[in-house]
């Protein structure tokens, strides 16, 4: 993991040229994990760019993305590595014919030419640089966090046929959580900590100009402003940043270029999921006082 | 502890022996206030700070943050230890008391109308009504540096802070907001923007900018907070304000001596926190539960091993999902604990059979139907607080009265699968106390739990009884807070 970030700065104008608009926190932490050589855990909101730190990362340091959807009854033999025992089974059938020792024959299957590798050996036994993303973390049994443990704190894989695979190279690692269930102490203790909020209005504004293409300055400003009224009221589901996206996208199909009650509460279902959420930031945007807090 | 001089920035970055002690008080302050920081997260922040520059506040402070806190809840009352151990330490904070304005003399040559002012760059010779013209104009351009002038400008003068005086911060905030009229400055910014206008702006508008100048206003205040808080440092030393500073963790919030901002705080954990316990009790019934030894089923299957029972078979478990009956206390200073207790078992709604919620002071009502096919619980909440007919006499908490009209009415609906929950301090005003209905409950019911949001010394003192409920019930629990409510809802299922 040589990339070498200057200073924090450089790492957010790094991330800026992959149109990722990061904030103070997010550049430091990302600035710390390549120095320390620590994993990241990015916590937060659904929607607020958790996984895309990791893909621009990725993009911004040129490195292979290897990525691990986590999902309850992941195990080992799908994230670690498994052995490939129809091979084997093939190779002890045509050494049987040649009537060969058995030892030899034993030592010759639990090589590496058995192992599938699975995303976590394949970025600790990556030559070029990699980015290891490991998606929603929190999904996994407890239990199951324990594999991760050793990958995370010294980079190495245990096989017990086979001995330690060390890394190569040191990947950087991202883990990102829900936040659906408490993450173990043990797992949080090898981690830098990255809570990603929802952005204050002026990023969020820059995020839309970047990521929706020929939109007015006016329009996004807007935009930004109605949202942030929006998250001030106590909703289910708050309206998260790739929502104001979608619906960035969604007025400029209709050609709009001015936000009025009308067009707010027309549209409003692109931002809000839930129907008493729709019914509620509907009633409250059209009251002046704002008496929602 | 003594003030340290801020670092130098063109010092190289090695740890000397001044930042070793300041990191090593600065994270005891962070346990006193309940923090874990391990010893390996300790020793990653030493690592840590090494790589950033000192000069530079905030990557210094995502720094730590990233290696010392690991839970979003935290963060509050990390960066309040961090703002007061930190608040002397680097040079944009020093305290400099002859002139706190300097950006003024600039402001007031880009607008020749205001040039009653000019001159008036010392902010000691400015007027109250001048200042607040001031603020007013720093506001509505959203200029943060004029705003923090002001706050400094403002707590100086209003605050009326001396030294040694042992007043908390809060009383100093209260007496500066008061001579500054924010309310005010709030609706002539609004007017303003009305004059300028041709046509009058749609509510939708002026929403809108109503959230925008509330946003600064929150921010100033925040400035003003942060200036009393550097005046207290100064005055006291870091140990003692950090001491007064210390705020309880979400979590640790007692239910009934919290304050509105921290009611706020709790309704937001509130959310992830049922999420996580509905999702840990759905995996415990699916996982590592087995129902009884199946008898015959083992004995037929041990035919194939010769007779011998190596496979012990057992029955499916049969799904225990109780029926819950919620009896609430919603007078005065309990009602936020019984909402919050309603709120979260509704949430977990789904592990239950059945849920029936009832509310009483000195009558009771059945408010199940309230909370029937609503997405929204606060609004359910709401209604069972404006709606439901709960007082009987005098709106004085009368438990005796209230379980008497419980069992009249719903007695006959408890069953063996019936778990009864009873929220309540207890507090009966001296009313006769009926506690053979509770026992009664109890023989019925599968099983009587009574959560009381007072702490455990205080119970049977003064016109507690809940000793008297609690011989009967299946179990007495103190609740004070949400770790606590976890807890214990997690035992029920």
């Amino acid at each position: 993991m040589s990339f070498n970030f200057a200073d924090v700065a450089a790492v957010r104008d790094d991330l800026a040229k992959v149109d990722y608009l990061s904030d103070e926190a997010i550049a430091g932490v990302v600035f710390l994990a390549e120095r320390l050589q620590k994993p990241i855990l990015v916590e937060g909101p659904a929607g607020t760019g958790k996984t895309q730190l990791a893909k621009s990362v990725a993009e911004m340091t040129g490195s292979r993305l290897i990525r691990l959807q986590c999902y309850e009854g992941l195990d080992e033999a799908k994230a670690l590595y498994e052995w490939n025992y129809k091979k084997q089974l093939l190779r002890i059938q045509t050494e049987r014919a040649d009537d060969h020792d058995w030892a030899e024959v034993s030592d010759d299957i639990f090589s590496d030419e058995f192992l599938l590798t699975r995303p976590l050996l394949e970025a600790i036994s990556a030559d070029d640089p990699v980015v290891l993303l490991i998606d929603e973390v929190d999904r996994v049994e407890v239990e199951t966090e324990a594999l991760l443990l050793e990958i995370l704190s010294d980079y190495q894989v245990s096989i017990p046929e086979l001995g330690t695979i060390v890394a190569k190279q040191i990947p950087l690692v991202f883990l990102t959580s829900n936040n659906t269930r408490e993450l173990s102490e043990a797992l949080k203790r090898r981690c830098l900590y990255l809570h990603i909020d929802y952005p204050d209005m002026e990023r969020e504004k820059e995020i839309v100009l970047t990521k929706v293409p020929d939109i007015t300055e006016n329009l996004a400003d807007q935009i930004a402003r109605v949202v942030r009224s929006i998250r001030t009221i106590e909703l289910k589901k708050a309206p998260s940043v790739s929502e104001t996206i979608d619906w960035a996208r969604t007025l400029m199909l209709l050609g709009v270029s001015q936000i009025d009650e009308k067009v707010a509460t027309d549209t409003i279902s692109v931002l809000l999921k839930y129907q008493s959420d729709i019914k509620k930031a509907s009633k409250e945007l059209s009251t002046a006082d704002g008496l929602s807090a | 502890m003594t003030v340290v001089q801020p670092p130098d920035p063109t010092v190289p970055v090695e740890l000397g022996e001044p930042i070793l002690d300041l990191l090593t008080g600065f994270i005891i302050q962070l346990r006193s206030a309940g923090l874990p920081v391990s010893l390996t997260e300790n020793l990653d922040a030493m690592e840590a700070v090494k790589h950033v520059p000192l000069s530079d506040r905030d990557t210094f402070k995502y720094a730590l943050a990233s290696t010392l806190v690991k839970h979003h809840n935290h963060w509050k009352a990390f960066e309040t230890v961090f703002e007061v151990y930190f608040s002397l330490r680097g040079p944009e904070y020093d305290i400099v008391d002859e002139s706190d304005l300097p950006e003024l003399d600039d402001e007031e040559h880009d607008e020749p109308d205001s040039g009653d002012q000019a001159g008036a760059g010392a902010g000691d010779n400015l007027t109250p009504e001048e200042l607040q013209e001031m603020l007013y104009r720093a506001l509505m351009r959203g200029d943060q540096p004029m705003m923090r002038g002001v706050a400094r400008q403002a707590v100086k003068r209003y605050a009326g802070m001396e030294p040694g005086r042992p007043v908390g911060g809060t009383y100093y905030l209260y007496r500066t907001l008061r001579n500054l009229d924010l309310d005010g400055i709030l609706e002539r910014l609004l007017e303003q923007d009305q004059d300028t206008d041709d046509d009058p702006p749609s509510d939708f508008e002026e929403r809108l900018r109503r959230d925008e100048y509330q946003e600064r206003i929150d921010k100033f205040q925040k400035e003003i907070e942060a200036e009393i808080r550097r005046r207290l440092v100064a005055d006291r030393g870091i140990e003692a304000m950090a001491k007064t500073l210390r705020k309880p963790l979400p979590e640790d919030v007692d239910f009934m001596h919290a304050s509105r901002e921290e009611m706020a705080s709790l309704r937001k954990a509130i959310y992830p926190l049922t999420r996580k316990l509905a999702s840990r009790l759905s995996r415990k019934r699916r996982h590592g539960r087995k129902g009884p030894l199946d008898f015959r089923s083992t004995v037929r299957h041990s035919l194939s091993y010769g007779g011998v029972p190596v496979e012990p078979k057992f029955r499916n478990p049969r799904p225990h999902k109780p029926e819950i009956f919620v009896i609430a206390d919603i007078s005065g200073s309990v009602a936020a604990f019984a909402r919050f207790t309603l709120h979260l078992v509704y949430a977990i709604s789904g592990q239950f059979s059945k849920v029936r919620s009832f509310v009483f002071i000195d009558g009771l009502d059945e408010v199940t139907t309230y909370f029937e096919g609503v997405e929204d619980i606060n609004e359910a909440v709401h209604r069972v607080n404006s709606e439901a007919d709960v007082v009987w006499v005098d709106g004085h908490s009368d438990y005796g009265h209230a379980l008497g009209v419980f069992w009249e009415k719903y007695g006959n609906e408890i069953g063996p699968r019936t778990s009864i929950m009873i929220l309540g301090d207890a507090r009966n005003n001296y009313h006769a106390s009926e506690s053979w209905i509770i026992k009664e409950m109890a023989d019925k019911a599968r099983n009587i739990h009574w959560l009381n949001p007072e702490p455990r010394s205080y119970w049977d003192t003064g016109d507690s009884i809940v000793g008297d409920y609690a011989q009967h019930c299946d179990g007495a629990y103190e609740v004070r807070n949400l770790r606590q409510l976890e807890a214990f809802v997690d035992k029920l299922v």
